[in-house]
């Protein structure tokens, strides 16, 4: 008997899934075709927070170089000095190792204004190493670091930098 | 067949010059060279490329599709990569049989091509034996996989070797007996006999003379599933177990023969299922409909009939392979020598009977019995399809989950 029970046991689970799998032809698959058909740039999708590469707007940096000291692997590199010509501190060099980078997140906690910060960017696989080092500043720029303004304690920052 | 070359030696003066026999042979042998080059060896490297992509959908996933629009030229890329990897022969592997292996193994799929029709009068070669024929020349695919197992010199090869020729030795008994029921049935061995003995309605088919008829047709895919090393009976070439089974150590274009022979062999499934059960190119009705009955787009639409179901049942064994878990070599054994032996028997002796019975029996009993079997099979269809639908109702929520959105 068990027989004939193994029998139309296996007929029947052969046509269930056969249904099954033939089901699936119709329904979409899940595949997502990094890197060139995605639904949205996959930068997009990504927390606010996320660890990519470190950006510096310079424009706002005030070189305290707190950065660069409190990098633990140093792959944060400063060039600052009185410059001649304009007869005030410059920094001619902002250069950030990405590849050294352990994006542990010390230099952006001591920025006074922000100025070094993650973006969302990971793209970068290159084949030539030293591609990886950003250069913020140009050689030879010279670039005037940001000036702090003391403001009173409950004071209006916006105008008074305005003012200033 | 002959009466083309008959013709086309009328025509051409040149030609009556020589003996008629060399002609006739000439010609098969070119006819035979262009359906092979034209039309069975690109149609394996489709048949590849197909089963990868339903293999993808099948598994939520896409299948090949970067080579050229929707990846239509991966074949291609796949051919030049294996025409243009290095020869490795294992140092201790015994060189000659090595070599040959792989063409025993072509041979057998190809050889059997001969018989296969296209049409009502387009065939290679139409004898008298052509089943006789094609059983025989299977059997060729088992001394090259025992060849190639045993020749690799590798232990895994001849475990896979070892195995195949088991498998293949014993599915090829409810396979002939299957045949032989058929032959029983129609009265005739060739290949074309058979096909002229059914007709184009479903209820004409051979398949729903009569429930022996229907389940030896299930027994004859069975095994030739279990012939040609097809999942769930894919054993010797186990992906997951024995690396590659019995061509392990072969790469290159010694490997893109076997390859080549195993989708060549998926058609010939197809093939011998539709010849024997299914009616091959049987079309009339279509034919008289669009009134071609003597011109060559009546050849065509036979081959577009038989080609259809050819490649239906292509697609039930490419979905089978992706349906269904490997059998153990000992559950293998038990299928076929248990179960699908004495079905063969039983079904032979029953069919038999059915035949003396239904001989005396008013004409229209057999019709009426073949249209209530076929009635009954298309509902099956439909009850498949409903079931399809089931699933995607029911299943559709969980699944569609786009982590992008």
């Amino acid at each position: 008997m068990t027989y004939f029970n193994n029998i139309l046991a296996s007929v029947q689970t052969v046509f269930e899934g056969m249904t099954i799998t033939f089901s699936h032809l119709f329904r979409p698959p899940m595949t997502i075709q990094y890197p060139d058909r995605t639904a949205r740039p996959i930068k997009e999708t990504l927390p606010e927070r996320y660890r990519g590469f470190l950006h510096v707007d310079t424009s706002i940096c005030t070189c305290c170089t707190l950065c660069e000291t409190s990098c633990p692997i140093d792959c944060i590199v400063i060039d600052h000095g009185k410059d001649a010509e304009l007869g005030k501190r410059v920094m001619t060099r902002f250069d950030i190792d990405e590849a050294k980078c352990m994006y542990c997140g010390l230099c952006t906690e001591p920025c006074p204004t922000g100025a070094i910060a993650f973006t969302r960017e990971f793209e970068a696989a290159t084949t030539d190493l030293e591609s990886l080092v950003f250069k913020f500043i140009n050689k030879g720029d010279k670039i005037v670091p940001y000036k702090v303004v003391k403001t009173k304690k409950g004071g209006d920052v916006a105008a008074e930098e305005a003012g200033a | 067949m002959q009466a083309l070359i008959d013709s086309l030696v009328a025509n051409c003066s040149s030609l009556q010059a020589l003996p008629v026999s060399l002609v006739y042979a000439a010609v098969q042998a070119l006819v035979a060279v262009l359906m092979f080059a034209g039309f069975f060896a690109p149609l394996a490297a489709i048949l590849v490329f197909v089963e990868r992509r339903v293999a993808g959908r099948m598994q939520s996933r896409v299948g090949p599709n970067r080579v050229g629009p929707q990846g239509i030229l991966q074949s291609v890329a796949d051919g030049i990569k294996l025409l243009l990897k290095e020869d490795i022969i294992p140092d201790l592997a015994d060189k000659p049989l090595f070599r040959l292996a792989p063409y025993l193994v072509f041979l057998g799929a190809f050889l059997a091509f001969v018989v296969i029709p296209f049409s009502s009068k387009i065939v290679v070669a139409d004898f008298d034996v052509s089943i006789f024929y094609l059983l025989a020349v299977e059997s060729l695919v088992v001394v090259g996989v025992v060849m190639s197992g045993w020749a690799s010199n590798n232990k895994w090869s001849l475990l896979g070797g070892m195995r195949a020729a088991a498998q293949i030795i014993s599915y090829e008994v409810p396979v002939s007996m299957t045949v032989l029921m058929v032959v029983l049935v129609t009265g005739s061995m060739s290949v074309q006999g058979i096909i002229g003995a059914q007709g184009a309605w479903p209820w004409e088919w051979l398949i729903f003379k009569s429930p022996f008829t229907f389940v030896a047709f299930f027994i004859l895919f069975t095994g030739s599933l279990a012939e040609g090393n097809r999942t769930p009976f894919d054993i010797p070439e186990a992906e997951s177990e024995l690396v590659s089974g019995y061509n392990t150590e072969y790469s290159g274009f010694r490997f893109s023969i076997f390859f080549l022979a195993e989708y060549a062999n998926l058609y010939l499934i197809g093939s011998l299922a539709t010849i024997l059960f299914l009616g091959g190119w049987q079309a009339e009705p279509l034919v008289k409909l669009l009134g071609v009955q003597e011109s060559w787009a009546r050849h065509l639409l036979e081959f577009a009939t038989y080609f259809s179901k050819v490649a239906a049942l292509m697609f039930v064994v490419i979905q089978l392979r992706w349906t269904l878990p490997r059998v153990r070599i000992d559950q293998l054994m038990s299928l076929c020598w248990k179960y699908l032996v004495p079905a063969c028997f039983v079904n032979l002796l029953a069919m038999s009977l059915w035949m003396i019975i239904m001989a005396s029996a008013p004409a229209i009993v057999p019709l009426v019995i073949s249209i209530v079997m076929a009635t009954t099979g298309f509902a099956a269809f439909g009850y498949f399809f409903m079931r399809v639908k089931y699933h995607l109702d029911y299943a559709k929520a969980e699944i569609t989950f786009n982590p992008l959105s």
